[in-house]
């Protein structure tokens, strides 16, 4: 691995702990969604730097589209606050 | 030339993706978060091509277009949520 | 011929390039919602079918499927934010007016009229 593809992958994981962080303390639902999609798309691209493209393609197909509609519809079915 | 193209290119690129995570930080509401995260994700588009060309792996390609063919799933849903009919 | 292609291709990843880093910055500075999708969607759209054409052109084996790329980026990503767009003016964002004009508001209450 060269040194420009350790300080991506760095970069990325910074990213990765922000937003969960973000998704972990947010009262509002819908952002924490948001930010568990951010969450997704940085750990496709951690396992993508680490070359295992077909993990990353899954990832990406399951982490953005799928989990996304399927909180959203929960969230619809609850509340969107969190007290 | 090729490797000294490849650092500023990429820079100018992590400096998009840091000025984008700032405004997903700082945004008041949830669709100037929602806007934040798909100017994100169109980077990370372009970066994983650009990556892709740089260790001269075909295969990797194939990331970059799940992307852009699923990614706007999402958002539309969010924003079908926001509005209120979904 | 080879160098020929390799320099067109510079170009347009440099192009590319540049129009991502303006659409981050007006993402940032911009002063409301609306502003602010009008400069990411456009410029980030704008820099990324470039960057993308460019790669291929870089590498002529992978033509093709850059070009698939090119052509869903052109089609998604703006069907993404006009749905975004009008789902935050239906959840009450209120736009930045500087002259105090809201033409879409005036545009429904027209069609209320005529129903």
């Amino acid at each position: 691995m060269s040194t420009f593809a350790f300080i991506f992958l760095l970069f990325s994981v910074t990213i990765l702990i922000i937003a969960a962080f973000f998704a972990a303390f947010k009262k509002d639902l819908l952002q924490a969604v948001i930010a568990t999609s951010i969450i997704s798309l940085s750990l496709a691209v951690i396992f993508y730097i680490l070359q295992a493209p077909d993990v990353a393609l899954t990832e990406a197909a399951i982490g953005v589209a799928l989990s996304t509609i399927v909180f959203v519809l929960t969230i619809r079915n609850t509340k969107r606050m969190e007290e | 030339m090729n490797d000294v193209f490849f650092i500023v290119i990429m820079s100018m690129l992590v400096l998009a993706g840091v000025i984008a995570a700032i405004r997903f930080v700082k945004g008041p509401t949830a669709a100037d978060r929602v806007v934040a995260m798909d100017n994100i994700s169109v980077i990370i588009i372009a970066t994983l091509v650009f990556v892709a060309y740089f260790f001269q792996r075909y295969i990797y390609i194939d990331v970059s277009l799940v992307y852009a063919v699923l990614g706007f799933i999402g958002i539309l849903t969010i924003a079908r949520y926001l509005e209120g009919g979904i | 011929m080879e160098t020929i292609l390799n320099y067109l291709g510079y170009f347009f990843v440099s192009i590319g390039a540049v129009f991502l880093v303006l659409g981050a910055f007006g993402i940032l500075r911009m002063p409301d919602f609306y502003t602010r999708i009008q400069a990411g969607t456009k410029s980030s759209t704008l820099g990324a079918m470039s960057f993308i054409f460019g790669v291929g052109l870089l590498e002529p084996a992978w033509f093709i499927k850059t070009l698939v790329i090119v052509v869903f980026i052109a089609i998604s990503n703006p069907i993404s934010s006009h749905a975004l767009a009008r789902g935050a003016y239906k959840s009450h964002h209120q736009p930045y007016l500087k002259d105090g004009v809201d033409a879409y508001k005036e545009v429904e209450n027209q069609k209320e009229v005529k129903l």
